[in-house]
């Protein structure tokens, strides 16, 4: 099996039989295809939610009066901003299954049966 | 005008019906019991015993889920926040709820198609394994005892205020009550029949708030915006800061408590274990989906009954009850619906407090028999049968434990009890899976600085703090010794974490990342997780 210079510094033991099949998937295109499809959309959407979320608790705490303005009736922008984060916690989840749905299931599964055409499973 | 209020306090909390609140929580142990019987013609192996052998649906397993995480601290304790700090109460929802993104997006399906039963065994796919998992059981022993303790202190002080007992022996005895019948649960049920207790509990839990929810609005003709009004001119604020503005210590604790909230969620042993309950990722994914639209939904309502409290029922009175603050749901469900509501409202506390402490029970047990016992002590081949035999014994010393710190930790403030619980989860735990789950490069030593490091930083954080001495409502006001300033040690033990399980690692010479890429293959396409749940 070849050894490419990336991920294989002179730290590392050599793979057993075993490891080096999985070894083998992993360099695989489609299974850099899929990783980077699942790591390009999970990471920087995750990231995104936390600071949108920190955003609005650092308003909360230091500038509260912004949070008090009056929208519509009682309804202040401080309870506005709090529903968004509802709506936006119930957006990203509506997205992500209908992301995950088209793209990662199909990419999964085909990994996984020709993994299982190999005799790997 | 105020004398006449108190006295209406303290005379509606006598009128619940003592007889009319036990026969309807004798009518939930006795539903939720029927279950749990039929589940244990199929509670034989360990897989049955931790995972219900990972058979139900995502759908199931979402209610599940939100029975587990809708503690009382989020029903009591968020509409009484509310009602008292109005808006700083309301802030407390968001942070719990925006957590779930975390477990939807990194945890939830790469944790089931790498581990089979404890948040362990995903550390143990290739570090070595004895070490990892006696740190991981270590940590999910003391996030679930910290988390026990404040719902058996919950427990207490809901007779205080349902049944009116305030003699402390009597509350006691209720504690071991609820005590012995979450053993019992683990013991007969198992984890499947902890999950139907979790899902009745759940059902009735949102259909509670939902109808109370309509019935307040419906006192103010349908008018949101009446009822802040409203809410408003009793005290509820409407800004944020009546609670955590108060000076720029108070702003930073907040900032520090909602770090831990939004980050613990995903590092929540037993909620991480609920995801092997379900055969496939998929349907893990499932689970999160439903799960986040009940707890969104239901921490809707609390806005509401929070707010309505305030209303309706006035923060004197609230303050005045014997349960404080946690009393303003059961005061208001008194006040839209006489006995017959408080009763019912009071047995969906009871339950809630029931359903999740057994699912601790079950999370604490299998982690010590599964981690412990089966892998560190019996080094991976215990005697057949002999692994069940001691998440039983295990169950039942937690139960005692639980039963006992519960006795001891009545009275103390139940919502600091579960942050602290969740600064736990989020330094110990979401670090090391994290990092084992996204870089390759991450070890042993790792991932043992990570949750050491984390545990004890926390910890040292906590009793040198406020909460435990030298402030009014401290564990030990009149004692002070301590020197750390915020509540809440989120905002320095998390990063604090990261950061050991990042140098842990790269000052070890150890190089896992031929096993890294099996378990990256495995946890992306569910290779041989598929498998695994149907051995059984």
């Amino acid at each position: 099996m070849s050894t490419t210079k990336s991920d294989h510094s002179s730290h590392i033991p050599p793979p057993t039989a075993h490891e080096a099949k999985y070894l083998a998937v992993q360099r695989s295109p489609e299974f850099q295809d899929l990783r980077k499809r699942y790591r390009g959309w999970v990471i920087p959407v995750t990231v995104g939610a936390l600071l949108w979320y920190l955003a609005y608790v650092l308003v909360a705490a230091y500038a509260p009066g912004f949070m008090a303005i009056k929208l519509l009736g009682n309804i202040n922008l401080g309870l506005v901003l709090g529903l968004l984060q509802f709506v936006s916690t119930f957006v990203v989840t509506g997205l992500y299954v209908r992301y995950a749905g088209r793209v990662l299931d199909p990419a999964s599964e085909k990994i996984r049966d020709s993994m299982k055409a190999e005799g790997l499973l | 005008m105020n004398t006449a209020i108190v006295s209406a306090a303290a005379e509606s909390t006598k009128i619940g019906n003592t007889g009319l609140n036990l026969a309807i929580f004798a009518g939930f142990v006795a539903v939720t019991m029927f279950f749990v019987l039929r589940a244990s013609k199929t509670n034989k192996s360990a897989a049955d015993m931790y995972t219900a052998g990972g058979a139900f649906t995502g759908r199931q397993n979402g209610i599940a889920i939100s029975g587990d995480y809708l503690s009382a601290a989020s029903f009591l304790g968020i509409a009484g926040a509310i009602a008292l700090s109005g808006y700083d109460g309301f802030l407390y929802s968001i942070g719990f709820l925006v957590a779930w993104l975390v477990a939807l997006l990194l945890v939830a399906e790469l944790l089931r198609n790498t581990g089979r039963f404890t948040m362990a065994d995903v550390l143990a796919f290739r570090m070595r394994e004895r070490p990892v998992r006696t740190a991981a059981a270590t940590s999910t022993l003391v996030v679930s005892f910290f988390y026990l303790l404040a719902q058996m202190a919950g427990a207490g002080g809901l007779v205080a205020l349902l049944m009116n007992i305030t003699n402390r022996t009597q509350q006691s005895l209720v504690i071991a009550v609820v005590g012995v019948l979450m053993i019992a649960y683990v013991l007969i049920g198992g984890m499947k029949g902890t999950t139907y207790v979790q899902i009745i509990k759940a059902i009735l839990l949102i259909a509670g708030a939902a109808v109370m929810s309509v019935w307040v609005l419906s006192n103010v003709g349908m008018n949101f915006s009446e009822l802040l009004g409203r809410g408003a001119a009793a005290g509820a604020s409407l800004d944020p800061g009546a609670k955590y503005g108060l000076t720029g210590l108070t702003k930073l604790d907040f900032i520090s408590l909602a770090l831990a909230l939004v980050l613990g969620t995903a590092g929540l042993p037993h909620i991480l274990m609920r995801f092997y309950t379900v055969p496939t990722a998929k349907e893990a994914r499932k689970s999160v989906v439903w799960a986040i639209g009940l707890i969104g939904v239901f921490y809707l309502f609390t806005l509401i009954l929070g707010y309505g409290a305030a209303a309706l029922v006035g923060p004197d009175r609230i303050k005045a009850a014997p349960g404080g603050a946690n009393s303003a749901a059961p005061l208001l469900a008194f006040e839209l619906g006489g006995t017959v509501l408080l009763g019912i409202i009071s047995a969906v506390a009871f339950a809630t407090i029931l359903a999740v402490v057994a699912g601790l029970t079950i999370t604490a047990s299998a982690s010590f028999a599964h981690d412990i016992y089966a892998s560190v002590i019996k080094r991976g081949n215990p005697p057949a049968g002999a692994e069940v035999k001691v998440a039983r014994i295990a169950a039942v010393v937690v139960g005692i434990v639980a039963i006992i710190g519960g006795i001891a930790a009545n009275g103390q403030n139940i919502a600091f009890l579960v942050a602290l619980a969740f600064a736990v989860a989020a330094s110990a735990n979401l670090p090391t899976i994290l990092y084992s789950l996204f870089w390759k490069r991450f070890n042993t030593r790792g991932c043992l600085w990570s949750i050491y490091g984390g545990l004890a930083i926390t910890i040292t954080l906590i009793v040198f703090s406020p909460a435990v001495s030298g402030a009014k409502g401290a564990m030990f006001p009149s004692m002070d010794f301590s020197w750390f300033p915020l509540s809440n040690p989120g905002l320095v033990s998390i990063p604090a974490s990261f950061l050991l399980g990042f140098l842990g690692t790269i000052t070890s010479k150890e190089h896992l990342e031929n096993k890294a890429a099996e378990m990256e293959v495995r946890s992306l396409t569910g290779a041989g997780a598929e498998g695994k749940a149907l051995d059984h």
